[in-house]
């Protein structure tokens, strides 16, 4: 099936915000993401269609990055890190734990189509360690049971809400935001986190400051 | 004298709503556009020039210097100018320009302003992962913002100079970090390096004179503007001026953000965080991430600018500070890291798409206690191998952690292969594991 005539506005939308349309490649294809549940045979001609490109030049964008996915993702996305710091901080344990859990391997999702499990790369949270991502917000400082408590709570629909960011949609309304479409949840979250303002406290308490001008 | 830590970037980070324009106006935010807007442009790039700041993405070059590559404008052939700020910060350790832009948004954007005019550009974009939903969110309202406010769009402040900005997201590649991979991803490409030259300041986006700046550089800009170039230089060493973000993680009491002049040590900031995990000791740390050969006890003391880190054989990078105390295995660290330059690798140049394969296998085998002494030699001509003969940094860097480790724990390999597998019990490393 061909996208609806809407997504079509949007893809050439998104492309008009670009001196030169292909610019606007990426977002796109997390439009298509966040419409078709993964880059499609027919989120692909679209873009090509918007671009004047050829499907196979669009493909060969697509499987280069690793957010863009040509099985279906399930509603939530679960990162959990696992390069090195986050991994010896216990991301491989939670990696585990959550892949016995849900009964899913490396970038599967679960048979009821709520999860799909991943194991990604340093996400620049490192003084959080370890890190969980759910469809790209901030889980900080998990451990086997918070990990496994927060997969639970999102198969059962109840309410999640990141360490800093906001209450938890789904994996395809991030996909929109990233294509750049706000969704109205920017106010949510704090402004940082505890280990952001580490130093900060520390030269509040001690009258620490740079020099003035 | 400048205190122990200088919180200038960080400095409204707990504040209230701290992301918003109202919030960041309280504070005297967007005072330094209308300083700058009052100044030409050149006297802005001038006032970047003798701060002596330096690009806070790893390399290091000087920011100022690197906006007089832009070739003259040219009236018979006026190409338009781009401003591009890098945030795709992917650096495994690098965690401060996520946290700078979902707590001061605007800090980076006004930044973008002030430098997209010092340079006379027109359109400005800003590249940052993909995967940080909520950062993006954050830069997106504070574009929206800075637009109603008149701070962005035409006529800036009645100055008639006019800008545009678009927040860009990636998709999850950690070469579209280096600069020139960066530019054929934002033209909608595979993200994969150029040949240099022709430099990005002659021929960057669309073949267009670009100026690429890591985000922490350009948020620096406002303050610099605003307090002058010589209270910038006035922090920090005589060649690495000014302050920076230094991020401590892994086994530190307080990990977090600490802002300090360059040239602090690790032994000072890990006082300030707190100490290394109790029962523990320091054992092996990154200074700026793991490309940049790693460091142990004995480099405490080494000042973390750009000299000292280069003189004790390691490089300052993005001040990503890695903690790893003596309950980790270097042999598993190292392992892991390699996986990911082999994950990341783009294919480009054979030197790092294979190379980085085989140094998996090889270390694959010697984790697992059934490698030979000799691989340890096979291990360093593979490096030999990549080092300096890949098209990229990224080739590079996916040595460092391999060269040093075996520099500073040879034996701790040679154990493995004698016990026949990993003498560390990976659970006393996590973040729950009882303290000895
Ligand atoms: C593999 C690789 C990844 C990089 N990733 C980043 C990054 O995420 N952010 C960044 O600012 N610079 C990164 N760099 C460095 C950039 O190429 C470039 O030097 C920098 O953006 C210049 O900005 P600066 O002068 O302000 O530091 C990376 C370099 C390499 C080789
Ligand atoms: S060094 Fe690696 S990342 Fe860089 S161009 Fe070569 S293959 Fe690509
Ligand atoms: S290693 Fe996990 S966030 Fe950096």
């Amino acid at each position: 099936m061909s996208l609806a005539p809407e997504t079509f506005d949007e893809l050439r939308e998104i492309a008009a915000r670009y001196p030169q349309a292909r610019s606007g490649l990426l977002p796109m294809l997390h439009l298509v993401q966040s419409v078709e549940g993964r880059v499609t045979p027919e989120g692909i001609q679209a873009c090509a269609d918007v671009l004047g490109l050829t499907p196979a030049e669009v493909s060969g964008v697509a499987t280069f990055y690793t957010m863009y996915k040509r099985h279906p993702v399930g509603k939530h996305h679960v990162g959990v890190c696992t390069n090195t710091l986050c991994a010896v901080m216990g991301g491989d344990e939670i990696f585990a734990c959550l892949r016995e859990k849900l009964e899913v391997g490396n970038d599967e999702t679960t048979a009821d189509g709520s999860i799909t499990l991943e194991h990604i790369e340093c996400n620049a949270a490192c003084d959080y360690a370890p890190v969980v991502m759910v469809n790209w917000e901030f889980f900080d400082n998990q451990t086997p049971e918070s990990a496994l408590q927060l997969v639970e709570d999102l198969r059962e629909g109840r309410e999640v809400v990141a360490s800093r960011g906001a209450r938890i949609t789904s994996w395809r309304e991030a996909e929109r935001v990233l294509a750049g479409f706000e969704d109205g949840l920017v106010d949510e979250g704090p402004a940082s986190g505890e280990a952001s303002q580490a130093g900060l406290r520390l030269a509040k308490d001690n009258d620490w400051k740079a020099p003035e001008a | 004298m400048t205190d122990t830590l200088t919180p200038v970037l960080t400095a409204n980070w707990a504040d209230e709503r701290a992301w918003t324009l109202s919030a960041y106006a309280a504070t005297g935010g967007y005072e330094a556009l209308d300083i700058a807007l009052g100044m030409a442009p050149e006297d802005v790039q001038t006032a970047v020039k003798d701060s002596g700041l330096r690009g806070r993405g790893g390399a290091g070059f000087p920011t100022g210097v690197k906006w007089g590559f832009l070739p003259p404008a040219d009236p018979e052939n006026p190409k338009p100018r781009y401003l591009v700020v890098n945030a795709d910060e992917s650096e495994p350790g690098t965690c401060k320009d996520i946290p700078l832009m979902m707590a001061s948004p605007h800090t980076l954007v006004e930044g973008v302003i002030i430098s997209s005019y010092a340079i006379r550009a027109e359109r400005a974009f800003i590249y940052v992962r993909g995967e940080v939903l909520h950062v993006i969110r954050r830069l997106q309202a504070a574009v929206r913002e800075a637009y109603e406010a008149g701070h962005l769009g035409t006529n800036i402040h009645g100055s008639g100079y006019d800008l545009e900005l678009v927040v860009h997201a990636g998709a999850g590649a950690y070469i579209c970090g280096e600069e020139t991979a960066l530019l054929d991803s934002l033209e909608g490409r595979r993200g994969q390096p150029r040949l240099r030259p022709p430099f990005p300041a002659v021929a960057g986006l669309y073949a267009s004179p670009t100026v690429i700046n890591n985000a922490e550089s350009i948020a620096s800009v406002p303050a610099i503007v605003k307090n002058g170039a010589s209270w910038f230089a006035g922090m920090g060493t005589e060649k690495s001026a000014g302050v920076g973000i230094f991020s401590l993680s892994g086994h530190v009491k307080k990990p977090g953000q600490y802002e300090a002049p360059l040239g602090i040590t690790l032994r000072k900031l890990i006082e300030l965080a707190g100490g290394v995990r109790e029962g523990h000791e320091l054992k092996f740390w990154t200074p700026g991430g793991s490309s940049t050969p790693l460091f142990t006890q004995e480099h405490l003391d080494v000042p973390l600018d750009f000299e000292g880190v280069a003189a004790a054989g390691s490089m300052l990078g993005t001040r990503a500070l890695q903690i790893f105390d003596d309950s980790v295995c270097v042999v598993r660290a190292v392992l892991r890291w390699t996986e990911f330059y082999k994950h990341e690798s783009c294919g480009k140049c054979t030197p790092c798409r294979e190379g980085t394969w085989w140094l998996v296998q090889v270390l694959e085998r010697l984790e697992k206690g059934d490698g030979k002494p000799e691989d340890l030699d096979l291990l360093l001509d593979q490096c030999d191998n990549i080092l300096g003969r890949s098209f990229c940094a990224l080739g590079d860097g996916a040595t460092s952690p391999i060269t040093s480790s075996i520099k500073y724990f040879r034996d701790e390999y040679l154990a493995h292969l004698e016990q026949g597998g990993c003498p560390f019990d990976p659970a006393a490393s996590t973040a729950w594991a009882e303290s000895k």
